[in-house]
């Protein structure tokens, strides 16, 4: 290759594997004085043959994602269609007719609003709550590093854990937040309110995930350039214009990733804490979607009925993470 | 329009490290003033203390009439360029540049106005609507300055401004710098590192090394004058050449090899025995073909660097480590046998052990 050629840029492969022996040794310079370019050489990773192994590395994931996903999901869905006798001697194909039945169940509507609301206030509290810790952890305070692991804790504790933790603090004649609401001229009796009872999951819940949510919101805001803040301080933003003016918004990657994750968990993951706390009760008053799901499916053995059930939260799941991506995400800033 | 000035400014941190040691200067309104020195010299502490970014351990801070140690950043009316910009990303060019007028509560029409003529100055007009990703580096150089103009401070602060742009465009924004520094008379403090930045920028250059305060004086004054061995190997590219020696009775120096270097003196003190430092710069050295008399120090030559525009010829004398810079139009050096001339005068020398200069007229500070 001439210098010209060189020069212009055509350093192509042919010129750096000269600089290897046909043993694949690299060769010595032929002259000390002049630099080899390429003396490590880029093109130095491993190249397998066949146009197998892509598809042998994906495996593992496909397979996962098959048995405990795809499989499970087609079998709601088939199950869905099918109806069994009491004694699960017979099944029947009845097409819609579970999906039909489940609309015209009051208490199947009751479960949505109450999924609906749950949710809302779960994901609203978690994420604004931990949003709050994490930017007080953010700013340089004095044993800042005990604060974020005694924050952090929650997320090692099992739901159903938490859940008990919540029913002893709250038990009305035994627990301690319990007799100081009493104390307070509040009839506090969870057992029996449905109100109260839901609110007494939605703190279980909260509590459970802010750690989560926690520990993003605070990655994200130590990602965020120190410098930037500075110069919206001396661009004269107070501390509180400031954060929703510039903090906010660069957090907002992290805010949308959260939203997403905690109202999936909301919806799905808090069946534990349903279970342990309340069952559902009192009268319903915390049968959200997941749990009306396991309730009728495993303890109403009405499997087909149940199926459908779990195909509409998918359903309504997917949906709403499809508009979550659709629309919050564009106002999501780089 | 103000003056800042710097009284005894000390800086100590929590742990007991002292970043700044006693600093004290003036900038004068309009002027630009130059804080250069390698990295950890306490040079960016002292800006962001300026700043308000910084807490002021003790000393004073004034600008203009106001004493600001204990006022926000905002309430200072100054005005800061980052080095990494810090421009704010989810906001367009004209909503960074607006920023700062909106939170004092600007009318719009005015904020129109100014954003739009700060544009135009810096040639932004076409790029308003962009978002700082879609800029590329001296773009957002640029909006980061424009930011700063709108907002029509007391002062400027610069910090290392330039150092993220590739050496080419960093030529040009110093240009271009010191031309709207010169239009718009406000008073800048500009930290650099970059001994040649500095020097072309300063109306008044402030070299500073581990917390203190090396030297005060234009760039002129400061190459020319250097008041320590630090200052000397600091300003200027190539650094000055540092021989040791030993003023003997005829009132020359005497190198550990036996050579002599004469130096003026008129220039300063020099006592009979007294161990000092001479400073050479490589541009006022000639080389010399053949070693005369062994009277002048002999140079050893290792390597030489052609520029074009001349060439740097690298070698020792004696143990150290020499270069002498020499015009396209000098000879170059043949075989290897040199030796060094300098006029007596361009000799700088200094205390051996204190490192101050004994031949600088201008004082330590």
């Amino acid at each position: 290759m001439s210098e010209a050629e060189a020069f212009a840029g055509k350093v192509d492969a042919v010129s750096r594997d000269s600089h290897f022996t046909d043993d694949g040794k690299l060769a010595q310079p032929r002259d000390l004085a002049v630099p080899a370019p390429a003396q490590s050489p880029v093109e130095s990773r491993a190249i397998f043959s066949g146009k197998l192994l892509p598809y042998v590395l994906l495996v593992p994931q496909l397979a996962i994602s098959l048995v405990f996903f795809y499989w499970p999901a087609a079998q709601a869905l088939w199950q869905s269609f099918l109806v069994q006798d009491a004694f699960g001697l017979s099944t029947e194909f009845v097409w819609f007719e579970n999906y039909a039945e489940l609309f015209t169940r009051p208490d199947y509507y009751h479960a949505v609003g109450v999924t609906f609301l749950f949710s809302g206030v779960v994901a609203f509290l978690s994420l604004s709550l931990a949003l709050l810790l994490a930017t007080m952890a953010d700013r340089q305070i004095k044993a800042a590093r005990v604060y974020r692991t005694l924050l952090i804790w929650p997320y090692a504790v099992a739901p159903a854990v938490a859940s008990v933790l919540f029913i002893f603090m709250f038990q009305p004649g035994l627990g301690l937040f319990a007799r100081a609401l009493q104390a307070s001229g509040l009839d506090w009796n969870p057992i029996l309110n449905g109100a109260q009872a839901l609110i007494l999951v939605i703190i279980a819940a909260v509590w459970k995930q802010i750690s989560y949510n926690f520990l993003f919101f605070l990655a994200g805001l130590q990602a965020i350039p120190k410098s930037v803040i500075e110069a919206a301080a001396i661009d004269g933003a107070k501390p509180w214009r400031r954060f929703w003016t510039v903090v906010f918004p660069l957090l907002s990657p992290t805010t949308f990733f959260l939203i997403v994750v905690n109202i999936t968990y909301a919806f799905f993951d808090t069946l534990g804490i349903i279970d342990t706390a309340t069952g559902g009760g009192p009268n319903k008053a915390t049968e959200t979607l997941v749990y009306k799901v396991f309730q009728d499916g495993r303890l109403g053995a009405d499997l087909g009925g149940s199926a459908a059930q779990s195909v509409i939260l998918m359903a309504i799941v997917i949906t709403l993470t499809a508009i979550q991506f659709r629309y919050v995400e564009r106002r999501v800033h780089y | 329009m103000a003056s800042v000035v710097l009284n005894e400014v000390r800086k100590t941190y929590a742990g007991g490290f002292e970043a700044v040691k006693g600093v004290s200067f003036t900038v004068s309104d309009g002027g630009l003033c130059v804080l250069v020195g390698p990295s950890g010299c306490g040079k960016s502490t002292l800006l962001r203390m300026v700043a308000g970014l910084e807490t002021v351990s003790s000393g004073d801070i004034r600008i203009g009439e106001r004493r600001v140690n204990d006022l926000e950043p905002m309430a200072r009316d100054i005005a800061m360029v980052f080095q990494n910009y810090a421009l704010y990303p989810h906001m367009s060019v004209f909503d960074n540049m607006a920023y700062g007028l909106r939170n004092r509560g600007t009318p719009k029409p005015e904020i129109e106005k100014r954003v739009k003529e700060a544009a135009r100055i810096l040639e932004l007009d076409a790029l308003l609507e962009r978002k700082p990703r879609q800029l590329s580096g001296g773009q957002r150089q640029r909006v980061a300055m424009g930011r700063a103009i709108v907002r029509k401070p007391a002062a400027f602060l610069f910090d290392e401004p330039l150092s993220n742009l590739d050496a080419k465009l960093r030529v040009q924004m110093r240009i271009e710098i010191r031309k709207l520094q010169r239009e718009l008379k406000t008073t800048s403090i500009y930290v650099t590192h970059d001994q040649l930045e500095a020097m072309t920028l300063a109306d008044r250059l402030v070299v500073m090394n581990g917390g203190h305060m090396e030297q005060v004086g234009t760039a002129l004054d400061v190459f020319q004058n250097p008041a320590s061995v630090f200052v000397a190997g600091f300003i200027g590219s190539p650094p000055m050449n540092f021989l040791a020696g030993e003023v003997d009775t005829q009132g020359r120096l005497r190198l550990p090899d036996g050579a002599f270097l004469a130096f003026d003196p008129k220039r300063g003190e020099a006592q009979v025995g007294r161990k000092v430092l001479a400073g050479l710069r490589p541009e006022n050295v000639a080389l010399r073909n053949g070693v005369e008399d062994g009277a002048a120090p002999r140079f050893r030559l290792e390597l030489v660097e052609e520029l074009g525009m001349g060439r740097l010829v690298h070698g020792k004398v004696g143990e150290r480590p020499f270069t002498v810079a020499q015009g396209a139009s000098d000879p170059p050096p043949s075989g290897y046998s040199l030796s060094i001339g300098i006029e007596p005068a361009l000799v700088h020398l200094f205390d051996a052990a204190s490192g101050l200069s004994l031949t600088s007229a201008a004082p330590r500070r």
